[in-house]
Formats: structure tokens, C-alpha cells, sequence
């Protein structure tokens, strides 16, 4: 073979797939970060199991990292990958169904022994053949062999070198996407920092990769993706969604003017923010990693009590054991975000899977009449801007707000163009300061909001009492009086459907008149916009409506679904913004595309049943 | 007169009416706290008035924030440590109190109450013992005694109890009183012992339940004088001797506690043990705690009071550290720290 030919692409999809101690989140992270360096657009699927090391070799312990990079801004990680690097049988065993027809698979040769092969569970020595893979290209080069190799001349045990063959692999992809070295390299000098022989380690193994498939030419092809250069300008760094909800909260107290305290207690895949927040004591957060999940939100709402501004974060299990504190802040008025990272479910149901089934939960589960705001968030990056708004809302309204994400994008990372904190609102909290005209009194409410007035312990003369059991309308002393219970409970409702006056409405994307209208919410919007999107291209008449203020709903949503022949709303789960959008909405009929198989939906189904949607005709 | 003497107890007493059942225990408890009050912000110019906060869970202990006149947060079954906790975290400049019961704290709220006293956060819990669930009528508690007989265990208990003070200092306890609610001059001294305690301190007030648990302590605490010969005052410092005419004490023999009588076997007060409140190894505490009648005399007043860094302390000062040698200072520069790439 010759020198291979440098083919111009637009965008392309690897998978990295290995056993959980292999390194892949981190080799994919790399890829996506040195790919984003260049000014590319990325979208990344982190997707892994909850096991920790499941036994080496076996499906149960695969981990895989996806990533898209493309020549501008890419709105999802891909359906399927273009390129599938599996790090032994069993990564192929799992992933392979992940694989495009036509696409190029790389496994570690070293590995694909009959033993390891029958291992995995495979029934022949032939797993290409076994599973039909229809690929264009399979290599195997021998990853652990030539990593240990590109190491010899270090002083390294056998294990310790046999673990950079992560980046080895890594070395190939870059060699195969023309992305220079130099990125990735200063990460490894940094990271290793205190440990020179690792970091030297890592950089050889990286290096011999990318000389591996310089210097052999087994590749036919390179190829390149140039950036269109489209992007809006400006300074970007990358960004994940649990990493984004924890800075802007801090964003949130740094507008506030209040000190920052999280309780919390460690839940797949909601632990990052506390993690996050944990290091930002340098701004002075306080996090508190409590006994139980019920400690966290109480230990929260004592914060908010004593004038904080009192975060909790966890995900569905946790929010159901929350479930009677947060009814306990909607009873005293205070402000509290509570961030609900949503997993797969019920019960622990799969732990590191993403899944839209807590949105009847957050909006109703609790006891008695008990509303409160829900908010969601639809990418990586707008966890930022999500979090911030539902910090604002809290603090300013008194009411709890509960923020929406879920796995798929707590987990994934895009290019996030940094903005500037003067571009954000300052946050009014309606904190008193003194005895006002005509007397303290506990639950004396604004006017435009009906936020009840915030006064914090340690205030001279503001002595007062809050708590679980229903309160005299002004005063605040405990009252059992019928008239006055229902008097609470209204202005309770109120409360939170006049936030309605101060969210922004609902836009749709593409005409307010297009025959089919996709209604998305939280995050589905990659996926959606792009089927949408693609479909609007080949002159489809369709639109999208991708909602973020669940409760309540933008003040113009009824007007946004009116126009349409048909409405379907897209969910991962059974059916609960469709239901929530029939009660709020009767007039309407809605129908449903839904899938709970701990998934993110494909472009590809989405397609498909919008096309049929539309083909099929209205009514 | 000096700024110190300033507060009185009619300073904290609410204007709320009171309701719990008449001759309950509860009232002389109420009087402790309203005392014990204002002598310690008068010993203390931190606490003012406002800086004191009473948090509660559920139970009839718990409506205890509404007969104070103080910051009050009447909470939920069980989680008044947990919200005190994230309360004194919050502002550690505050008087935190929690008043909590044998339900709230020993049974649904047991993690918050362990993890609390582990975390040695400078809370004060009056933890009110009447071995019985009161506000929902009488069903027995984690402190009742084995065998008793209530409306759900009709044939009688077959649990054993919780000693509080036994678990405190399992959980590494760094203060534990015990109190009678009739001993309204005691309670309200291991109030005060309390508040000047830096760390989770625990008062564990005996109450007598009138309607469904009366007389549960009658054994040791019927009348002053079954008093003074069932029960021991401890204090730091002074021998272990108890007895209406001063007669009888405490010595260990091997590893138990044994009651002796003075004058009897050539037995002199210089051989009774003095009480070490704050010795940290925690081997005599655990077997005063655990004295019962009609072996023993039930300790009573400041059992343990020893020194460690609190959690709010530790919290406030690790946040003070990094601080100073912060690399970020706002918001601003935390987006742009770490990778970052210029579009052009």
C-alpha cells in the first residue's frame, strides 16, 4: 500500500468500548476534547454499566464512550458509529449491534484468542460471522503487545504498562481523523503531573498508536473533518450537564448574594454535582454529604431556614424518599432547588441508564395538595442556564423548584460557549431586614408574586415560627380553621401558577402552522431537532416544540399546539408530559412516540415514525 | 446594671396557648428551658435574643418551638436533628436546640440523631424520654421496657429497649446529661451545661406521660425522697455518694459499678470514685448511663462532657482555608478555568 488518501468528511461517530477498568470514558473524552480543541462541534454518550469492575472480559464489565465530531455545531452523539474500537470479544459481544453497516471495526488482536472469545459468550470461534457484522474493514491490530512494546524502555511492572493500551487506541484514532497529538499531550503532562513516569508512559503508548497507523499503512484511507468554521465566536471549553447544574448554582449564589449550601447524599448518576460543588470551597460552598437521602434535602432546608440558598440534588429513588421534605418546604415557603437527575426506573430499576419517568413524580408526588414549580433541562450545556433560572425562581417566588435532567445529558458533554455573568439577572430574594411599617408578620405575601416575606433567623425582632402544620393565612401561628385551610391551599396554587407571568413562552422550531407538531421535552431536544430538522429539509411539514417549563406550562402553550394537524408528543417513558399536556389541555389529541429501554431515541426511529406520521395524512 | 443581666424568662416565653395535657411533664420542662435561657445569654453577649433557634420533629416534645418565643421550625417526624444540622452549618453563629422525643429520635429519626452526634455538630438536643408514643396515644416506644403493655403490644413488648445514653456514646458522644422533668432546678443547670458544651450535646429528660405511660418511673422517681435514695447527681469534680442522709456511693469493682454503704465494712467517703465528666475514654460513662434501679441509683445531671473539634467549626474553618489560598475569586473565572479554546 501507498500512502493513503486523506478523505473530507463532514462528521463521523466512534465508539470506544472495553472492560470498565480499560479506561474508555476517559480515552473518549480525550478523543472528543482534542476534537473540540480544533474547533469542531462534539456530542458524547458516555454509556456504562453500574457495576464498578465487573469480572475482566465479560459482557456484564463493558463500558463504551461515544462520540460524534462534525464540521459544525452536532446536536446528538449519532445513532450508530461510523468506527467501533473493541478492546476485547466481549466489548464486541455488546456493541457490536452499535456498528453502521459498512462501518470499520478495530479490536485488539492480542485478545481475540479462542479462550477470550468463548469467554464473552460467544457460541463459535468466528464472532464476525456469529453476529453478521457487516463492515467494511476489520483490523486487529495486536494493541497490548505493541503497548508494551512502545513502553519496553521504561521501568514499568507489566500490569502498569499493559494499562496505557487505552492510549494506544487512542493514538490510532487520531492517526485516522488527522487530529494532532498536542492537545491530548499537554493533558497527560498535567494529569501525571506528580507521577512522571506515568505520564511518559502514557505518551508513548499514545505516540506508538499514532505511528502504528502512520508507519504500517494498514489504513486505506485518513480522513479529515474540517471545520466549517460556522461556530459562533468566542471562548468555549466543554462541558457536561451535571458539571453545568453545579456551576450555575454557584452562578445562582454569586447573583444572589447568598452563600451557597448543598445537601446531598451520593446517587448514580447525580453524585458529579455534589462532587462539583464539594471543590468549590474556594467560593465559598458549603456541601454536606449527609446519612441518608431524607438528611440531605432536611439538612437543605435548615440551611434555607437559616438564609442560605439551599440546594439538594439526587435522583429518582432519592427524590421518592424526599418526598415528604419537599413537602414540608412547599408547607414553610421556603426556597429550595432540588435537582433530579433522572435514571432509569423504578426502584433502582438501571441505575446508569437514561429515562424521562419522573415527571409525574416531581410534578405530584406528595401528599395532600402540594404544587410546586418543575423545570427541565435539555442539553449539557443549558443545565447552566436551567439551573440558574430555577435558582432564580426559587429564591425569588419562595416556592421549591424542582430541575428536570436525566442521564444522557448529565452524563455527555458538548462545546459550551462560555458566557459572561453581567449577562445574567441579579436574583431578588425577598429577604427582611427589619420590624417593616405595620408589623412582621410570617406569611405576608408580595403582590405580583405572593412570595411570603424571608425572614432569617438571627434578625432582631423577626422572631417567628414555620413549619409542617398548616398556618394561620398572615400571621403564621398554627391553625386548624377549615376556611382558612383552603384559603392556604389556593394561595399555595397561586403562588406557583404566576410563575407562568415570568418564564419566557414556548417557541416552536419551524412554522407555527406545519401539519405534524413534535412535542418534546427535557433531554430529547438533540435528538428531536435533528430529526425535525432533517426532515424540515426534504420539505416535510413539521415543527418541533421542545418544552423546559413543565409546571407550569409557558402561558402560550395552548395557542403553540393549536395549529397543527396532528400533535405527537416524543418521551422516554409511557406516556407523562403526553397525560400532563391532556389535562392541562383537553381539546387536543395527542399521540405518542415513546420508548423506555434506558435508550436515548435514534434520528433514525424518529424519522421513520414522523414519515409515517405525516404520510398517513391528518384528520 | 450590666448589659449581661438584661434578659429575663419572660423574654422567651411565646404568647401561644399551650396544649399539652394538664399535669404533663412537659410544663416543667418548658420552665427549665425559659429559665435556663436567659441565664445563658446573659453569661454569653454571642447568643441575643434572636440568635436562638428551635427546631423540632413530631410528637408532643415537638410543639415544644411554639411555647418559646425564639426562631422556631416545627419540622417532620424524625428530622429535626437533620434540619438543625443544616441550620447550624448555615449561620453556626446561632443557639441551635432541638426538642425531639424517644419516637422522633430513637425510632424514625435514629440515623439523624447517631449521625448528628458523630458529626459533633454544636446542636443542643433535649431529648424528651417518656417510653411512650403520646401523640398518637399510647403504642410503645424504642425506650419502652420489655414486656410492657401498650395498645400495640397487647400482650406485652417483645423488643428490647434503647438506653439514649448508651447509644450517644456509641456514637461517639461528646456530651450526655440526663434529667428529671420534675427537677426543674437540674434540668435547667444541664441546659445550660449544654449550651456551653461545643459540640452535639445531649439532655435526656425523663417525662412522665400522664395519659398513656403514667408513673413509668416510679421505681426511682415517684416522690423527692425515693429521689435521693434511687437516684445519683453527678457532678464533675465530687465523689459519687447519693442517699437522703448522704450514705451511699459509687466504687468499681473489676469491671462493674457497686453500690456501697458508708460506714459499713471500714467503706469511707475517700473510697468512692469521683466523677470524671471529662475523661474521653468513655468505660465509666457507659456504666452510669446504663445504672437502673433497684440495683442502682439512676445517674442523673452532666455524665459526660468532653473536648472535640465540632463539625460546623471544621466546615467554616476548611472553607476559611481554601479561601485564602483561593486560585478563583467569582463565577467569571471558574467558566474559564481549566481547557478552554478560542472560535475565531
Amino acid at each position: 500500500m501507498g500512502k493513503p488518501n486523506i478523505v473530507e468528511l463532514n462528521d463521523v461517530v466512534i465508539r470506544f468500548s472495553g472492560d470498565s477498568g480499560d479506561g474508555m470514558q476517559l480515552t473518549g473524552t480525550l478523543f472528543s476534547d482534542a476534537s473540540a480543541f480544533m474547533g469542531m462541534g462534539i456530542s458524547t454518550f458516555p454509556d456504562f454499566p453500574s457495576e464498578i469492575r465487573a469480572p475482566q472480559g465479560t459482557v456484564a464489565g463493558i463500558s463504551g464512550f461515544q462520540v460524534r465530531i462534525g464540521d459544525t455545531k452536532v446536536l446528538t452523539p449519532g445513532d450508530y458509529c461510523d468506527v467501533l474500537i473493541a478492546m476485547n470479544p466481549a466489548a464486541l459481544y455488546k456493541e457490536a449491534k452499535w456498528l453502521k453497516r459498512g462501518g470499520m471495526l478495530i479490536c485488539d488482536g492480542d485478545l481475540w484468542g479462542e479462550k477470550q472469545i468463548l469467554r464473552a459468550g460467544f457460541c463459535t470461534k468466528d464472532p464476525i460471522t456469529e453476529l453478521k457484522i457487516d463492515a467494511h474493514d476489520v483490523l486487529y491490530p495486536n494493541i497490548t503487545t505493541m503497548t508494551r512494546e512502545a513502553l519496553a524502555g521504561l521501568d514499568l511492572d507489566q500490569k502498569t504498562a499493559t494499562k496505557c493500551k487505552n492510549m494506544f487506541a487512542l493514538g490510532i484514532c487520531f492517526y485516522l481523523y488527522n487530529i494532532p497529538l498536542d492537545y491530548t499531550e499537554k493533558y497527560i503532562r498535567k494529569r501525571f503531573k506528580e507521577e512522571p513516569e506515568l505520564a511518559e508512559a502514557n505518551l508513548l503508548a499514545l505516540k506508538g498508536g499514532f505511528n502504528y497507523g502512520a508507519n504500517t499503512h494498514v489504513f486505506a484511507n485518513t480522513y479529515n473533518i474540517k471545520p466549517k468554521g460556522d461556530l459562533e465566536k468566542g471562548l468555549y471549553r466543554s462541558i457536561n450537564g451535571n458539571q453545568a447544574v453545579a456551576w450555575g448554582c454557584i452562578a445562582a449564589s454569586e447573583k444572589s448574594g447568598l452563600p451557597l449550601f448543598c445537601g446531598s447524599y451520593p446517587i448514580t448518576p447525580a453524585t458529579v454535582i455534589l462532587e462539583e460543588l464539594s471543590k468549590r470551597k474556594d467560593l465559598g460552598v458549603k456541601t454536606l454529604q449527609a446519612e441518608d437521602e431524607i438528611a440531605g434535602i432536611c439538612t437543605a432546608i435548615g440551611a434555607a431556614f437559616a438564609g442560605n440558598f439551599a440546594v439538594t440534588t439526587t435522583s429518582g429513588p432519592g427524590l421518592s424518599l424526599k418526598s415528604e421534605a419537599i413537602g414540608l418546604a412547599v408547607m414553610t415557603e421556603l426556597p429550595l432547588l432540588i435537582v433530579n437527575v433522572q435514571r432509569s426506573g423504578p426502584s433502582t430499576g438501571m441505575p446508569t441508564k437514561p429515562e424521562q419517568a419522573d415527571l409525574m413524580q416531581a410534578v405530584w408526588g406528595r401528599n395532600g395538595e402540594c404544587p410546586l414549580v418543575v423545570m427541565a433541562a435539555s442539553t449539557p450545556s443549558d443545565c447552566f442556564d436551567y439551573a440558574f433560572h430555577a435558582s432564580k425562581l426559587t429564591l425569588e417566588h419562595m416556592t421549591p423548584v424542582i430541575l428536570l435532567t436525566d442521564g444522557f445529558i448529565a452524563n455527555g458533554s458538548e462545546p459550551w460557549k462560555i458566557p459572561q455573568m453581567t449577562d445574567y439577572p441579579r436574583i431578588n430574594a425577598p429577604i427582611v431586614n427589619k420590624v417593616p411599617e405595620g408589623g412582621y408578620f410570617t406569611y405576608k405575601r408580595d403582590e405580583k408574586r405572593l412570595a411570603r416575606n424571608w425572614a432569617i433567623p438571627g434578625t432582631k425582632d423577626l422572631e417567628h415560627r414555620v413549619g409542617g402544620l398548616e398556618k394561620d393565612f398572615l400571621k403564621g401561628a398554627v391553625s386548624h380553621d377549615p376556611i382558612n385551610h383552603q384559603r392556604m391551599v389556593k394561595i399555595r396554587a397561586e403562588k406557583v401558577a404566576r410563575v407562568q407571568e415570568f418564564i419566557p413562552k414556548q417557541t416552536i422550531v419551524g412554522d407555527k402552522n406545519a401539519d405534524l407538531l413534535v412535542i418534546g421535552w427535557g433531554g430529547t431536544k438533540g435528538h428531536l431537532m435533528t430529526a425535525v430538522e432533517e426532515l424540515q429539509a426534504e420539505g416535510k411539514s413539521i415543527a418541533l416544540a421542545h418544552f423546559n417549563y413543565i409546571n407550569p406550562l409557558p402561558k402560550n402553550t395552548r395557542e403553540v399546539l393549536g395549529n397543527h394537524k396532528k400533535l405527537v408528543v416524543c418521551e422516554l417513558n409511557e406516556g407523562q408530559f403526553a397525560n400532563h399536556l391532556r389535562m392541562n389541555f383537553q381539546e387536543f389529541e395527542y399521540l405518542q412516540y415513546n420508548k423506555v429501554q434506558g435508550l436515548p431515541f435514534t434520528v433514525v426511529e424518529l424519522k421513520e415514525e414522523f414519515n409515517r406520521l405525516l404520510a398517513e395524512g391528518g384528520k | 446594671m450590666s448589659e449581661q443581666l438584661k434578659y429575663t424568662p419572660a423574654d422567651f416565653k411565646s404568647d401561644q396557648e399551650v396544649k399539652w395535657c394538664p399535669g404533663c411533664g412537659n410544663y416543667a420542662i418548658l420552665n427549665s428551658v425559659i429559665k435556663a435561657l436567659p441565664e445563658i445569654a446573659n453569661a454569653d453577649k454571642r447568643y441575643k435574643h434572636e440568635k436562638f433557634a428551635f427546631v423540632s420533629g413530631i410528637g408532643c416534645s415537638s410543639r415544644f418551638p411554639y411555647y418559646v418565643n425564639t426562631y422556631g421550625f416545627h419540622g417532620i417526624h424524625g428530622r429535626a436533628n437533620a434540619i438543625a444540622t443544616g441550620v447550624k452549618v448555615a449561620n453556626p453563629r446561632l443557639s441551635v436546640w432541638v426538642t425531639t422525643g424517644d419516637g422522633d429520635s430513637m425510632a424514625i429519626g435514629g440515623n439523624h440523631f447517631i449521625h448528628a452526634i458523630r458529626r459533633n455538630i454544636d446542636i443542643n438536643i433535649l431529648l424528651f424520654n417518656n417510653e411512650i408514643y403520646g401523640l398518637t396515644k399510647g403504642q410503645y416506644s424504642p425506650t419502652s421496657d420489655l414486656g410492657k403493655v401498650t395498645k400495640t403490644s397487647p400482650f406485652g413488648t417483645v423488643e428490647h429497649p434503647f438506653t439514649p445514653g448508651e447509644l450517644v456514646l456509641g456514637a461517639r458522644g461528646t456530651f450526655f446529661a440526663r434529667s428529671i422533668d420534675m427537677e426543674v432546678q437540674l434540668t435547667k443547670d444541664c441546659m445550660v451545661a449544654a449550651a456551653r458544651h461545643d459540640g452535639t450535646s445531649v439532655v435526656e429528660i425523663l417525662q412522665n406521660c400522664i395519659i398513656f405511660n403514667d408513673g413509668t418511673f416510679n421505681d426511682f422517681a415517684e416522690d423527692r425522697e425515693m429521689r435521693e435514695e434511687r437516684t445519683i447527681s453527678l457532678k464533675h469534680g465530687e465523689r459519687m455518694i447519693f442517699g437522703k442522709n448522704r450514705d451511699k456511693g459509687l466504687i468499681q469493682v473489676g469491671n462493674k459499678l457497686m453500690v456501697v454503704q458508708i460506714g459499713v465494712g471500714g467503706i469511707t467517703e475517700e473510697d468512692l470514685l469521683v466523677h470524671n465528666a471529662h475523661e474521653p475514654n468513655p468505660g465509666v460513662h457507659m456504666m452510669l448511663v446504663n445504672m437502673k434501679a433497684p440495683t442502682y441509683p439512676v445517674a442523673l445531671g452532666v455524665i459526660r462532657a468532653v473536648e472535640d473539634t465540632t463539625y460546623d467549626f471544621n466546615v467554616c474553618e476548611q472553607v476559611d482555608r481554601v479561601r485564602a489560598k483561593r486560585a478563583l475569586n467569582n463565577v467569571d473565572e471558574l467558566l474559564r478555568s481549566g481547557a478552554t479554546w478560542e472560535v475565531k
